[in-house]
């Protein structure tokens, strides 16, 4: 546990090291303002709540967050680091576990900076704060598992841009199988259970459920698995290339 | 004396490719042990092997006693190392970098401030503390790199090209205090240079196509040459035993007590 706390410092430290996270915290307050007031009306709505606010966050995810786990692992490898920080007294659960925590605390932050709109709704109106905070949790987990995703293919290249491609490309396919016309299209070509196993991983319907308010123990427990999941792919990849 | 460094039928292959093919051998207490051969002839495979960052294909290491493959936090606790290039985090500064080591290896307070204050001076690097690593020259970062392998104090020291790529006056400064560590620790450092052999290393081991080919002391390996080759002994010596067309060839010499290559 203090060997996973002490590396996810140096990575959170890092982030505030470069311009990374000045410009990373930035943009993603930029487009989800843009997305909110323009995009999504949430003036003209006039309607108290934050739908127009969570709406777009997959979207936004799918390309901020690679854009955020790409360096985690292809880094260390490209730099060989990798070879110091595996040499020390850690474990690879450690390591990966410390590097996850580190980005997703930091994407908690950014998070966090959205806090005015929440006000703003507040100000105007007299919404269910209950279900904001549930988006705001179901957001979070969304998050953290298009993470565990960008940090599994960021530990198979040295290249950062091919992590980043392909992150997007995995992270794009748990949206699309939550769209109805991907669906509709896939009824038709797969047999019904197919249909449903595939529908069942999408991030949109998990995710769409926790921004309407509804804390479902199963939505929690659909991204804390994918998160597992794709951390434990994670040290299977830099187990068996890590030296490559 | 048990030793530091035990090795023992040691193999590691890349597909078809054996890179490290049987090699055995111990490292004892103030011992330092250059371990030489051609690029490519598996020398750095051997140390990322000892060192626990690759597993095996075949063989067990034991450093201190703790089995590499079944207790590698045990093993990596009581060995600094120094890898190939001295890889650091470029965004830190060399403090920032030796704290996060220290915390690393479990120190705090008082005692990490002194165990930074003591590699920092030993690697001589106060001037530089506050920069961070990617600004540093090249003889700098491999002195980072240094500071952060012996900031335990570990019996054991394994360094790959410690000196490679350094200027003269850098090079003799980091064999000045491989030198002043070498009485109380086990090291194992590779190198390229058949002086630094000389001047440094109590034993030399030379190994070729993943095979020992010579293991003894720097005085029997130069002996090997005849008495007509005057200068760059070793040199000679070198070619004989790694391109294996002088007599030489294969002829390992068993001065030391370890087992020398071949199905051991």
């Amino acid at each position: 546990m203090k060997h996973t706390i002490t590396i996810m410092k140096r990575e959170f430290a890092g982030y505030f090291a470069t311009p990374v996270a000045y410009v990373f915290i930035v943009i993603f307050l930029l487009l989800s303002g843009f997305f909110t007031f323009d995009l999504g009306g949430l003036y003209e709505n006039r309607q108290a709540d934050m739908q127009a606010f969570f709406r777009w966050h997959p979207w936004l995810y799918l390309f901020l967050v690679p854009a955020l786990s790409m360096r985690l692992w292809a880094e260390e490898r490209r730099s060989g680091t990798i070879e110091l920080l595996m040499t020390l007294p850690v474990t690879l659960p450690q390591a990966i576990l410390g590097k996850f925590l580190a980005t997703w605390a930091f994407t908690g932050i950014a998070l966090l900076g959205t806090i005015p709109t929440w006000i703003t709704v507040n100000y105007l109106g007299d919404p269910d704060n209950g279900t904001i905070i549930a988006g705001y949790l179901g957001s979070f987990f969304m998050a953290g598992g298009f993470l565990a995703i960008g940090s599994a293919t960021s530990g198979l290249t040295k290249n950062q841009v091919i992590a980043f491609v392909l992150s997007v490309v995995l992270c794009l396919s748990f949206l699309l199988t939550g769209l109805p016309p991907v669906m509709e299209w896939l009824d038709t070509v797969l047999p019904k259970l197919a249909v449903d196993t595939i529908a069942s991983f999408s991030f949109l319907s998990h995710f769409d459920d926790m921004s309407r308010g509804l804390i479902e123990g199963r939505d929690l427990v659909f991204f804390g698995s994918m998160i597992a999941f794709f951390l434990f792919l994670n040290a299977l990849v830099l187990d068996a290339r890590k030296a490559h | 004396m048990a030793a530091m460094i035990e090795i023992r039928g040691l193999e590691k292959h890349f597909g078809p490719l054996r890179a490290v093919d049987g090699v055995s051998f111990d490292v004892h207490r103030g011992e330092v042990l250059g371990f030489l051969g051609p690029n490519g002839a598996g020398k750095s495979t051997t140390m990322k092997m000892v060192t626990g960052f690759l597993s095996p294909s075949a063989g067990t290491v034991h450093v201190c006693g703790h089995d590499v493959a079944s207790d590698p936090v045990a093993a990596k606790s009581v060995l600094g190392y120094l890898p190939e290039g001295a890889p650091a985090y470029p965004d830190m500064t060399a403090e920032a970098f030796l704290r996060f080591i220290a915390d690393i290896r479990g120190f705090s307070g008082s005692e990490r401030a002194r165990r930074i204050a003591d590699a920092v001076s030993k690697a001589r690097l106060e001037g530089v503390l506050h920069q961070p690593i990617e600004t540093l020259s090249k003889g700098y970062k491999r002195r980072v790199g240094l500071a952060q392998a012996i900031l335990h104090d570990p019996p054991v020291l394994i360094m790959d090209e410690p000196t490679d790529g350094l200027d003269p006056n850098q090079k003799h400064e980091v064999r000045a205090l491989i030198r002043d560590m070498s009485k109380e620790k086990a090291i194992l450092l590779s190198t390229h240079i058949l002086e630094e052999v000389e001047a440094l290393c109590t034993r030399a081991i030379i190994i070729n196509k993943g095979r020992i080919v010579f293991d003894g002391t720097p005085e029997a390996f130069e002996a090997k040459a005849p008495a007509d080759v005057t200068k760059n002994r070793m040199d000679w010596v070198f070619r004989s035993v790694t391109t294996g067309d002088a007599e030489t060839n294969g002829a390992a010499q068993n001065s030391a007590p370890a087992t020398v290559g071949g199905d051991a």
